[in-house]
């Protein structure tokens, strides 16, 4: 059926090509342009939130108080990390979908377009709103980003905002992901069955299951502190008959699944890239299936894991360590998998390789913190430290932020037509990987010696960590312009050199994008493929 | 030159790993001082050991591939993709492992649990940002705060290096003291937001969270201080909330106790005589620096549009009585002095903000006036009974 359309369309539409202008961007419907939008978006998020991140450590470059005052220190970490999740890391995945998903199981668009634009804007305005805040009475929410009552509640103006830029997300967030359940499961090119996709399509369809599901209870849970505020309520209210620990109840429930959509969509773009420089099928490829299906699984169970401190019954203490633990098991079939992957390969080190790699080791050492904190006796020492910060920017840095650069340097020859820069790009990497691991791995240390997290001054014994970590921490975020250098001269036309249709090596085996024109036309598989590729499977 | 010489202290520290740590430098959890906290240094040492030989393994395998199993070697690519041994494999002995690794954090997670036959108990109560002690079988209770040098030193800009102020941001001004190898029962609650009550040496944290009663135990073996913070973000000055544990020998602690009812005697009798406008106003000034100047400033200008000025503020130069309500209720962001401050520190500090900082109205208060007003407090809503 959807076959009949699309060239029922391809009559209708032979030459068009986008809007003319800056209206273009508006209003666009194109699968493309609003990938592109998400992408650049992020990336700027990535800035914004990178910039506060480096006030963070230039406070914390020596004991004593220098620059900001503490309430503002507090919005800092508050502000980086909601910048961070909903504004860089979750519309990263979103402008990858975008682009990759229909490309790669041979659909002419997104199933909805219209609710696609409509979903990005949605993104644009709540992060304004919630950058709004720092210009309020009061400050921005200084509260963490799990936003906990009691103290949330002391939110100057800030509050109401807050609360309605998280509305605003989650609707955002919600309308992506049934986009591309819809898509997936209603575009794909004939023969393309579900266990044909590449798994970066996979791992994005669990991945809009899990903001389906987790998005509205995160905002139920903020209308709850809404209403405490201003209606009277007491759901978290211990005075009024309410409970604080049910908001962390609520909040982790959400917030457990939601790290995964951060990491998900990573393992899918690490699965679509080592394949391709190994000159390989990826191993195990069903098993890499059930295993992200597994750990969304248990994402939804493991939740209290964050709480092991707030004094639970015995029953469930030990039973939400046991249920963390298990995650190990999945987790570990994946970079297993991705070793034997690279085992017996033909292997080339292009950037994008080069950015995989270091993902699945560094996140493997952020896996090997996640398995201490898991036992709860030794939780009790972890929890609420740096070795936690260490143990969560391991996953998330390294990691997801890694993969969106290698997804980056991995697809732009394909978008743009134009090759990057592969030496200027190399050594960004090596800035970033160095450095990298300067500004988090002490992080380890602090954490064990016993420095707390979220403090804006700490005792000297901790002076030389510190300072080693903000100097990582600089290199690291003035290494990123290069990024963005490297980005803006590849659109620009890049090194000149023509690029193949395949632009990587065989290519063309493990996916379909790699069969089309380089640069991809606007409007592409207008007519479904009639041909799939069978390298990963 | 200091900067740079622990610029280049830290760089080397990082290049050549543990071995030319310094003394001051702690790399890894600390072992403790009672036997659960050995517990969890032993289960932190085996999961942080089982990681290692996982690691080599793991990346063993993949830094020879990469090496070898490269196309500049010329190496061809095996095509082969699947295997259900070897990932069934994979997955058995991960399973293995997490096993014998469960089995011993359920061990030390149920002996953390066991808070019976205790001998003493120690209510433990969180505020914005201090800590409350009460002592459940002789009545003790006092708060206990940042130090006076810790916290000047700690201000923005405020030209004292940290480095100079002993235990800087771990000293408190009234020390938690409990006697050693004693089986000690911590009950935590909190008076406004969540905070979190941590020493190191003790082995666990535990939350403290309003309108709950949680338990921990303790038993320490080794006479010594041993200090911690605050670890649940509570506002402005979370990491302001140092914790300080002095253990001592069981006589040592008995006439501790003594002393301490002694004192609590002497204040009540302080509270009930005449006190002069002037020693109200020079004790006054240092309860004031404890308690109010990180929000109020030092010189009480305020902070704009967050905290009032108390220089030349309506409420403080006004009626007297409207002041110290507000003290002693708190509001939004001002926390309730009532039961923070014992009657005497309470009516010198009201009499010095109406009196200095600028201000002259030339009245005082009575501590007193003070404790008949504190008496008319309803008692604390969060009371241990409801456990």
């Amino acid at each position: 059926m959807s076959a009949v359309v699309a060239e029922h369309e391809h009559d209708d539409h032979h030459d068009h090509g986008p809007e003319k202008g800056f209206l273009r961007w508006i209003i666009t419907t194109n699968h493309k342009d609003i990938g592109t939008l998400y992408l650049v978006f992020a990336l700027a998020m990535f800035f914004v939130g990178g910039s506060m991140a480096l006030i963070i450590r230039a406070e914390l470059f020596e004991p004593g108080m220098q620059f900001v005052s503490p309430q503002f220190f507090n919005s800092m970490t508050t502000m980086h990390a909601l910048v961070m999740v909903f504004g860089a890391v979750m519309p990263a995945f979103v402008g990858f979908a975008n682009w990759q998903i229909p490309l790669m199981i041979g659909a002419p668009d997104m199933a909805l377009p219209r609710m696609n634009n409509m979903s990005f804007w949605l993104l644009v305005a709540g992060i304004l709103m919630l950058a709004s805040t720092l210009f309020m009475e009061g400050g921005a929410p200084a509260s963490g980003w799990t936003l906990y009552p009691p103290l949330v509640l002391q939110t100057g103006a800030a509050l109401p905002f807050a609360i309605f830029s998280v509305h605003l997300l989650g609707i955002s967030s919600i309308m992506g992901a049934i986009n591309i359940i819809a898509t997936i499961f209603n575009m794909r090119a004939p023969k393309m069955t579900l266990m044909k996709m590449p798994l970066f399509v996979w791992t994005w369809l669990i991945t809009a299951f899990l903001l389906i599901a987790i998005m509205p209870v995160f905002a139920g849970a903020v209308t709850m502190l809404l209403t405490d505020r201003f209606f009277d309520t007491s759901f978290f209210d211990a005075a009024g008959g309410g409970d604080p620990v049910l908001y962390q109840h609520i909040f982790w429930f959400f917030g457990h699944p939601e790290v995964y959509v951060m990491i998900l969509p990573t393992f899918g773009i690490a699965s679509t890239i080592i394949p391709v420089f190994a000159r390989k099928p990826l191993f195990g490829y069903s098993s890499m299936v059930y295993a992200t299906a597994a750990i969304a699984f248990l994402s939804f169970i493991v939740w209290a894991h964050h709480m092991f401190t707030v004094g639970m019954p015995m029953a469930g203490e030990l039973y939400f360590m046991y249920a963390t633990m298990l995650i190990a098991i999945p987790t570990g079939v994946k970079i297993f998998n991705w070793t034997a992957t690279m085992w017996e390969g033909s292997m080339t080190f292009e950037t994008p390789m080069l950015f995989s790699i270091a993902f699945v080791v560094l996140f493997t050492l952020g896996g090997f913190t996640g398995l201490m904190m898991a036992l709860a006796p030794v939780d009790f020492q972890y929890h609420d430290t740096y070795f936690i910060v260490a143990h969560f920017h391991y996953t998330l840095v390294p990691a997801s932020v890694f993969i969106i650069m290698a997804g980056a340097y991995f697809w732009v020859p394909k978008w743009t037509g134009h090759m990057y820069d592969e030496r200027l790009a190399r050594f960004h990497f090596w800035l970033s990987a160095i450095s990298v691991n300067i500004l988090f791995f002490p992080q380890h240390f602090l954490g064990l010696a016993g420095m707390p997290r979220r403090i804006p001054d700490y005792a000297v014994q901790f002076a030389d960590w510190n300072m080693v970590s903000s100097i990582g921490a600089f290199i690291f975020g003035f290494s990123q312009l290069l990024f963005v250098y490297i980005m803006y001269k590849t659109v620009k036309g890049g090194t000149g050199e023509k690029v193949s249709d395949e632009v990587w090596e065989d290519a063309h085996k493990h996916s379909l994008e790699w069969s089309l024109p380089s640069p991809v036309p606007y409007h592409t598989f207008d007519t479904p493929p009639e041909k799939i590729p069978t390298e990963h499977f | 030159m200091v900067k740079t010489k622990q610029l280049f202290a830290g760089l080397a520290l990082m290049t050549f790993g543990l071995g030319t740590a310094q003394a001051d430098y702690t790399l890894n959890l600390m072992e403790g001082v009672t036997s659960i906290s050995r517990d969890v240094y032993g289960l932190h040492m085996l999961v942080f050991w089982v990681c290692v030989v996982i690691g080599i393994a793991v990346f063993g395998t993949m830094f020879y591939s990469i090496y070898f199993h490269r196309k500049s070697r010329g190496h061809k690519a095996s095509l082969f993709h699947e295997s259900t041994k070897i990932e069934i494999i994979w997955t058995i002995i991960p399973t293995v492992i997490l096993i014998l690794l469960a089995i011993p954090a359920t061990k030390v997670m149920l002996e953390m649990d066991d808070t019976k036959d205790s001998d003493m108990s120690i209510k433990v109560t969180g505020w914005q940002w201090k800590w409350e002690y009460e002592y459940l079988d002789s009545g003790v209770r006092f708060f206990s705060s940042l130090d006076e040098a810790s916290n000047k030193a700690r201000q923005l800009n405020s030209g004292i290096d940290p480095r100079t102020v002993p235990n800087y941001l771990l000293e408190v001004d009234k020390p938690l003291v409990v006697p050693i190898n004693t089986k000690i029962r911590f009950l935590f609650t909190a008076a406004d937001v969540i905070h979190s009550w941590w020493v190191p040496d003790l082995g666990w944290k535990k939350d403290t969270i309003p309108g709950y009663i949680n338990e921990a135990w303790t038993s320490v073996d080794k006479p010594g201080t041993y200090r911690g913070q605050c670890t649940e973000l509570c506002g402005r000055d979370h990491g302001f909330m140092p914790i300080v544990v002095i253990a001592m020998e069981k006589p040592d602690y008995e006439a501790w106790v003594v002393e301490q009812k002694q004192q609590a005697v002497a204040n009540a009798s302080a509270a009930d005589k005449e006190w002069s406008a002037e020693d109200l106003i020079a004790k006054g000034e240092s309860v004031y620096t404890n308690n109010c100047a990180s929000c109020h400033m030092a010189d009480g200008a305020g902070l704009a549009g967050t905290f009032p000025a108390i220089t030349g503020s309506a409420l403080v130069t006004g009626d007297m009585d409207a002041q110290v309500d507000l003290m002693l209720n708190g509001k939004g962001m001002m926390p309730a002095f009532g039961q923070m401050l014992d009657p005497v520190d309470f009516a010198a500090v009201s009499t010095f903000i109406r009196n200095g900082l600028g201000n002259s109205v030339g009245d005082s208060i009575q501590p007193a006036t003070i404790k008949a007003l504190q008496g008319a407090i309803p008692a604390t809503e969060y009371d241990d009974d409801d456990d």
